[in-house]
Formats: structure tokens, sequence, C-alpha cells
């Protein structure tokens, strides 16, 4: 099938060379460097890989990694899915504004984003001075990864979001609110099941997003092995031990796992999709 | 983002961005090696551009075939972003001097000083450049294919990978110049908070449960591994060679350390500028620069029983020198860190030099006495990066058994 489409020319013009295109695009920026992973991951053979991941340490990096890229994911699908409503539906002043500040974790250099969030919580920071008292602590522990995590995933869910709500029409709320339905059951059964597929493509970007941040958390986790040690920083450290091998073996296992975590949300997209219909 | 620099008055190259040096220089990482040049504003040569292409795309299809796989493909991505390099060559001496974090001050007076005597003893004018960052961090980066012509690093360890991984240095490289190579030394000593209200006054008191330790990770950062090996001397002192107990103390005095940094400047940072901890395992120089800067009744020195000789020692890179005229200038640059005017510099910049006759009485006289032990005590860099601090070493054990 797929030959089939290379060899007879698709009636649009400009197909060969936009396929040309599009594939060193891609085998320059994305495919490559994978390759160049995964190959070097097959040179040093399975069973030494896996030995490298097993230790306790490297495996309490990755749960840690994943279960903080989880944490800020899911608070990012609630949180962006109320501000994506609010600035889609309401008009107030500054609503621009906040629209333009929305992209800003986009734009900003991450270790700009995590010194600031350190200097405003560390214990002697302007928030962390308020904080402290009530024997909360963020910067230096597992929320201050949460905190930078959330702070860089938010746009991904908003932004995804954003432009489904607009295609929304009121009519649909009208219909459902005419035939007898409180305004929880529309939200329910009539809003959600339309935003559905665009929160999870949301969720899976940020999720994506955060599991490979290292710029910002390096700054406000403390990087205290078994504690705050994020996968990303284990790899940096191999690399400084020229222990290549080991820093491969990390990336193989954040890979395979991303991956198989990425599946399953297109798995239950495709799913949702084939229940409610697409939209 | 890619970027086009000029190197010397004729060469161009291009490749990905890396840093912003001190003098406004950029460096870049052209696929293969790390170049260092002046950034060219706004649209690039059109002669240079064409040989880019030119040169880009016939290297890139010639060099992909199957047999050479991934690895050419990889190569020939390096030569898409590689340089051109018209007929001549460079023409003025310039010295790449591949330093640490600490010494970022001390090298840009250097510098100056070199340039005014080499100019003085009638040489043409050298263009000198330093690049700073962690020790570890700029040893993988010169191993990677950043053209250092001298390295001037935090321990011999990473120098000694150097030679080890690239054969760029000879392997004696450490008995080329006096005193192991170290022109001046350290040592490490407690910075804590004004008037020492804990009453931190030795080793000991790190232990203890109310004492917050601030010290970076010593797997990225080559200041901590001295700061580790001197809390190690201590140890064995204390208990008599007994290695079990010395473990045991790193182990209580890690669980005291609430943020484990990856460089020397970040951890001084966070203790500094964030307020944690109540303690912060320096270099000597370190500390007096944050006194400097802070100004005094900010915070005290304090200087424990034992330390260790900290030696941060300088070599060429041998396989980096491309002309006999570099190599004299780099030979010299090296050497004249040993004279008295030099040496001088150094005790200002709070390292412990060597020569103090041409120093004021000052520099010499902050200094207070310390039992400083080598590291050849404990067998060596060669012998101690493997056995403490190479994976599953001694540190990462004190970490698995809590």
């Amino acid at each position: 099938m797929r030959a089939g489409i290379l060899r007879s020319p698709s009636p649009l013009p400009g197909f060969g060379l936009s396929f040309g295109i599009m594939m060193a695009a891609l085998s320059v920026v994305v495919l490559l460097p994978i390759m160049a992973l995964v190959g070097r991951g097959v040179m040093i053979g399975p069973a030494e890989l896996w030995e490298m991941v097993g230790t306790r340490r490297i495996r309490a990096a990755l749960a840690l990694s994943f279960r903080a890229a989880l944490v800020a994911s899911l608070f990012n699908l609630v949180f962006g899915l109320v501000l994506a409503w609010v600035l889609v539906r309401y008009r107030f002043w500054g609503r621009r504004l906040i629209d333009a500040a929305i992209d800003l974790p986009f734009a900003l250099p991450t270790a700009v984003a995590g010194i600031a969030l350190t200097a405003l919580y560390a214990p002697n920071g302007a928030l962390g001075q308020m904080l402290t008292p009530l024997g909360i602590k963020v910067a230096y522990t597992e929320f201050g990864i949460w905190l930078a995590l959330i702070f860089i995933g938010l746009p991904f869910v908003v932004r995804t979001v954003q432009p489904v709500i607009e295609e929304i029409d009121r009519e649909v709320e009208e219909a459902s609110a005419t035939l007898g339905a409180s305004r929880a059951y529309t939200l329910r059964r009539v809003i959600l099941p339309m935003l559905a597929p665009a929160l999870l493509t949301g969720f899976a970007l940020a999720l994506a997003r955060s599991v490979g941040e290292y710029g910002s958390v390096i700054f406000i986790a403390g990087n205290l092995p078994f504690k705050t040690e994020i996968a990303p920083l284990l790899i940096v450290i191999r690399l400084e031990e020229y222990n290549y091998d080991a820093a491969t073996a990390i990336g193989l296992a954040m890979l395979l796992i991303s991956f198989a975590m990425l599946l399953v949300i297109n798995i239950i997209q495709i799913w949702s999709r084939r229940r409610i219909g697409d939209v | 983002m890619l970027l086009t620099i000029q190197i010397g008055s004729h060469v161009l190259a291009q490749g990905t961005f890396i840093r912003r040096l001190d003098d406004g220089q950029i460096e870049i990482d052209a696929g293969n090696r790390r170049m260092v040049g002046r950034p060219i504003a706004s649209g690039w040569h059109p002669k240079a551009m064409t040989k880019v292409r030119d040169g880009a795309f016939r290297k890139t299809f010639s060099r992909i075939s199957l047999r050479r796989g991934v690895v050419a493909a990889l190569t020939s991505l390096g030569l898409t972003f590689g340089v051109v390099m018209p007929a001549s060559a460079q023409e003025d001496t310039e010295i790449l001097n591949v330093s640490y974090d600490p010494t970022r001050e001390f090298y840009r007076q250097y510098n100056e000083l070199f340039s005014a005597w080499w100019e003085s003893e009638g040489h043409a004018p050298v263009t000198l450049r330093q690049s700073h960052g962690g020790s570890g961090g700029q040893a993988r980066a010169v191993i990677d294919g950043l053209e250092a012509t001298v390295v001037t690093l935090a321990l011999s360890a990473d120098i000694s990978a150097i030679a080890e991984r690239t054969g760029k240095i000879p392997e004696d490289w450490q008995s080329r110049l006096p005193h192991n190579s170290s022109p001046y030394t350290s040592t490490i000593v407690f910075l804590v908070r004004d008037g020492n209200p804990l009453g931190i006054e030795d080793w000991d008191d790190l232990a203890r449960d109310d004492v917050a330790v601030i010290t970076p990770n010593p797997k990225t950062s080559g200041g901590a591994r001295w700061n580790f090996m001197a809390a190690w001397a201590w140890a064995m002192e204390e208990y008599d060679g007994d290695e079990a107990q010395a473990r045991a103390y790193l182990g209580t005095l890690f669980r005291n350390v609430p943020v484990l940094d990856t460089g020397a400047r970040g951890a001084t940072n966070t203790f500094v500028q964030r307020g944690i901890g109540d303690v912060l395992l320096a270099w000597e120089n370190e500390a007096f620069l944050a006194l400097a800067e802070q100004g005094d009744g900010a915070f005290d020195i304090v200087v424990p029983s034992v330390s260790m000789l900290a030696e941060p020692p300088v070599t060429l890179v041998d396989g980096n020198i491309t002309s006999e005229r570099q190599r004299a200038v780099a030979e010299a640059y090296l050497e004249h860190l040993y004279r008295p005017e030099a040496q001088a510099l150094a005790l200002q910049n709070y390292y412990r030099a060597w020569d103090t006759s041409a120093a004021s009485q000052e520099d010499i006289a902050r200094f207070p006495e310390v039992t400083r032990l080598s590291i050849d005590d404990f067998g060596g860099w060669a012998e101690v990066q493997p056995t403490f601090f190479g994976d599953g070493g001694v540190f990462d054990q004190i970490y698995e058994e809590q």
C-alpha cells in the first residue's frame, strides 16, 4: 500500500519533493539521534542494559521522574481545562494579557524558570517564608519538582484544548438544557466527551515533556539520591563518569517507558473516538 | 540554532550554539568538534555560504553508505555543520585556556599580565581566551573535541581522563611542570554563618543532628571530591584507619546535606543567596571570595584540624597544538604562572601559591595554618577516583546504605 503510494504519484503535484524534504528534516532532527541511541543500546546488549538500569538508585530515579510527571500532568489536565474554558468563554479585563502569558513557559529558558521558582519557594524566599512556619517545604523536595513540571507543562494542555472549546456551539448546551439536562449532566455527557480527545493529547504532550525535563528541575530539586534525584540528572552523572553505556541504558529505559505510556494514551483516544465519535 | 562565527581573520565556521564566553566570543558545536570565535551578526558571506552548501551536500551523500550505517550518517551530519577553511590558515596565534569555575577572576587578570609581559619581550601579540565551568564537564568538553590549547582544571583526575581517552596529552603530563604541575594550591575550609552560632569547629560537628551541610555532588564537581576526601582524611585519622567507621561518619555527614548542587558555584549560591544550611564546604579561595563579595559580617571562615592539599594542575594539550609558534606561546603561558608576579596575583586571588617574593604582606598573612594531607596519601587520584567516586564506589555506597 505504502509502496504503491510512492510509485504512483499522488494527484496533487509536488509529492516527491515535499516528501523528500519532510524525510530529510525528520531524519536529521528526530530519527538519527534516536537511532544512534538505540544503536548504541543494541551494541551493549539487552542483558547488560537490564543489569545497568536494575539498581535500586536508578529505579528510584525513574519512579520519581515518572511519578512527578504524572502528578504534574494530571494537575495541568484539570487546571489547564479550567484556564482554557475561562479564556474562551468569558470576556474580562486583561484576558489577552493572560492569554499571552500562557505561552511564557514555552519561551522562557527552563533554567530561568527553575531559578525563579527556587528563589520564590526557598525557605528565605517570598513565598517560602510564609510556608515554612506552616511546616510546608517546597523547594528541595518532591513538591518543588511537581511545581517546576506544572510550570513547563501547562501551555500544552491549554493550547490543545482552547481551539476545541472555541469550536463548540453554545446551541449544543442550550439544546441540552431545553431537553431537561442539569448543568452538571450537560458538562459530563455533552461537553467533556467533545473535549476528551484534545484533553488526552494535551495531557500526553505535557507528560512527555515533563518526563525528560532537566533544566528547571535541577535547581529546585535538591538532587539527593533516592529522594529528589531525577532520571535525567542520573544520565548527566553517568556521563560525567564517562560511563556512556550506563547513560545509554537510562536513556533507553526512559524512552521505552515514555513510548509505552504514549501508546496507552493513544489507545484510550482511539477507543474514546469509537465510542463517542470523532469531534 | 545555527550560528556562523569567524575564527581569526579569515576562517568561518558554523554550528549549534553552546555558550557565550566572557569576552563576547561564542562557542559553537560544529558536529565533530567545538570552536570559539566572534559571532557574525547577520547575513553570511555569500562565498562562504556556497562553500558550506557545496561541501556539505557532497560530503553528506558521498559518506552515507549502508556499510557504515548510522555512524557514517552521523559523521556526515557533523560535516553538514562543518568548517570552511580557506587557503590562508589562522594568522594570529590564539590560546584557549579551558579552566574550572572559581578561576574565572584569576585568569582574567593573569591573561592581562601575560599579554603585557609577552609583548614586552618583543613578541607579536597573542589572543588569549578562557572558558569556565564544572571541572568534570570541562574535561568532557575537551574529550568531545573542544580545542583547548591548555587545560587548568580542579584536579588531576580530570586531566588524566583527557589523556587516557584522547591521547592528546602524554601520560606523564603531571611531571612536566614543577609542584605536580600545580602553580597554585588551595584547601578545603568551612564557611559558616556570622558569629558561628552553632559553634562548628571541626569535622565531627558536621555529623551533628542540628547541622545542615552544603556541598556539591562529588559525581559532577571537582571541588566536592576534595571536600569528600578532606572529610575522609579527618575520619581516617580520628578512627585510626578504620574504614567502616570512616564510612559511617561520611554517611551521617551526607544525611545532613539537604541539597546536592552540581557545581561549586551552585553550592555557594545555595548557601549564600538561598540561606540554606549552616556550613558550606568550600574551596578556600571560594570562601574568601564569598567573604569579599558579601562584605564582612555575613560569614566566618572556620579552618578544620585536617584538610586536603588541593592541587589544581595545569597542562598543555599537545594534540590540539597547530603550529610551533602556538606551542611556544602556550608553554610560556603555563611556565609564566610560576613567575613571582603571577604567583603574587594567585595569592591576591586567595590561592596558596608557592613563591611569595612579589606578593604583598596582606595577601600572604591571610592564610591560616592548616594540616594539609596530600591525595597521594590515599593512593593518588588514579586510585581514589574509581574507588570513591566511580559507579558503585564509596560515595554511592553511603547512599545505598541509608
